[in-house]
């Protein structure tokens, strides 16, 4: 766990160099565009960690895995703050830019609705006591919930929205110049990093918490 | 078909229920009236304004109908352990859950068709020129909505606060739902062609799919004790 904290650590001082000091400025927003490194990078991450939500409650849903079902949840827990964190990013960016915070297009849609299914899947698995239904339970919403996602990820490519069109696999004409894709791409395994590190930790404590309820029982007889 | 005769028995049962006590279908009708007394209070609209709210204001009625009825659905259920005696049945969990799909369906139909009515007096609107798209779109909206707060009105009813773990768990899920049915209510109402809004009843349908197929075939677990 060390290793992987000091190469997370390296990898985020690494990006935040070629954030602010390799990348160079853009030539219609100037320096208020480099936030989109940030957002972009907690994106990806956001839906990576509903992705493995998703993997995680099918798998506990058909085989009863209780490690699915931690990876599920401690994917939950940090998906929510990276997608807390591109909620955050997005109207800082849109105000100087766009002139307003928020509009309600496509994409910012589905995103809060993201959001919100991060929130429904940690609310139901908060309401059981029973370590069993709350995972059943909190599967199922997480299997349904991950309908949002890949709508989510295409909507900028379906719809018209407010929302910048794709950079990365967008169509011909979009794309970045190779020191700015450069730099999305670090940042982006940054956080990356970042999150695996956290599912690392939430795997941890779930199985230290699995060790204190077999104790507690072995205790109690 | 022996599975359709089971999805027929439960969902005559469920009507039976309902109209020995007819507590659910008189009080989502209400609610549904008094959410429309409140935005018409709420908003005024003269004339013209009327048509750009009314789809909002219609869905939202819908919308705060149903989860009455959804809610009130299960409730009954765990009245003298009733939702034991089905989960002991041999039958296929996902029956039971085509089979409640049906009977809210049928009674959020009836709310949505007085409210529609009320709203359609006191707004002085008449949704008689649009009628027959008017009636397929609320019909595949209300599918979907349906389809998913029959399942998540499953799942809350298991929590301790289920009256508001309902709306939290199934808000998100049908945005998707309710943006496309305004959208086509709205486009429908101000009399475009269908080609218009074809595509919004297409992703009306595409998503009563996909969450009547999820829930069939997650329902089981969602029953399991």
């Amino acid at each position: 766990m060390t290793a992987h904290a000091i190469l997370t650590l390296v990898w985020l001082l690494v990006a935040l160099y070629m954030i602010f000091i390799y990348a160079p400025s853009d030539v219609n927003q100037g320096n208020v565009y480099r936030i989109m490194y940030v957002h972009v990078s907690s994106g990806w991450t956001a839906m990576i960690a509903y992705f493995l939500v998703f993997v995680g409650s099918v798998r506990y849903v058909w085989k009863r895995s209780p490690f699915a079902d931690d990876v599920a949840c401690a994917s939950a827990e940090a998906g929510f703050i990276f997608c807390s964190c591109l909620l955050i990013t997005g109207p800082l960016w849109a105000k100087p830019i766009w002139g307003i915070w928020w509009t309600w297009d496509a994409r910012l849609t589905l995103t809060f609705v993201l959001w919100l299914l991060f929130v429904a899947y940690l609310l139901v698995r908060s309401f059981f006591i029973n370590p069993n239904r709350a995972a059943l339970l909190s599967a199922v919403v997480g299997i349904i919930g991950f309908v949002d996602v890949p709508i989510d990820y295409m909507a900028i490519r379906w719809w018209r929205t407010q929302h910048p069109q794709p950079v990365i696999m967008g169509g011909p004409n979009s794309g970045l110049p190779p020191s700015m894709e450069a730099t999305l791409f670090v940042s982006a395994g940054a956080f990356l990093c970042l999150f695996f590190y956290l599912l690392r930790q939430g795997l941890r404590l779930a199985e230290a918490r699995r060790e204190i309820g077999q104790l507690r029982r072995q205790f109690s007889e | 078909m022996r599975s359709l005769e089971i999805i027929w028995v439960l969902f005559l049962k469920d009507l039976r229920l309902e109209w020995r006590r007819r507590e659910t279908l008189a009080s989502i009708c209400v609610f549904g009236i008094l959410v429309v007394f409140l935005l018409d209070f709420a908003f005024q609209p003269a004339g013209e304004e009327s048509l750009r709210l009314l789809p909002g204001v219609l869905w939202i009625a819908f919308a705060f109908a149903g989860i009455l009825g959804f809610n009130h659905s299960f409730a009954a259920e765990r009245e003298n352990a009733c939702l034991e005696g089905l989960r002991l049945a041999p039958i296929d969990a996902g029956l039971i859950y085509l089979a409640k799909l049906l009977a809210n369906f049928l009674f959020l139909a009836v709310a949505e068709a007085v409210i529609i009515f009320a709203s359609s007096l006191w707004y002085n609107f008449s949704f008689l020129p649009a009628f027959k798209w008017f009636v397929v779109i609320v019909a595949f909206g209300t599918l979907g909505y349906v389809a998913v707060g029959v399942m998540f009105g499953a799942v809350a009813s298991n929590t301790r606060m289920r009256e508001v773990m309902l709306p939290v768990l199934q808000f998100p899920v049908i945005v998707p739902i309710f943006i496309g049915a305004i959208e086509a209510t709205t486009s429908a109402l101000k009399g475009d062609a269908p080609g218009q809004f074809a595509s919004w009843v297409r992703l009306l349908i595409a998503f009563s799919v996909i969450f009547i197929v999820l829930s069939f075939l997650l329902f089981e677990y969602v029953l399991e004790e």
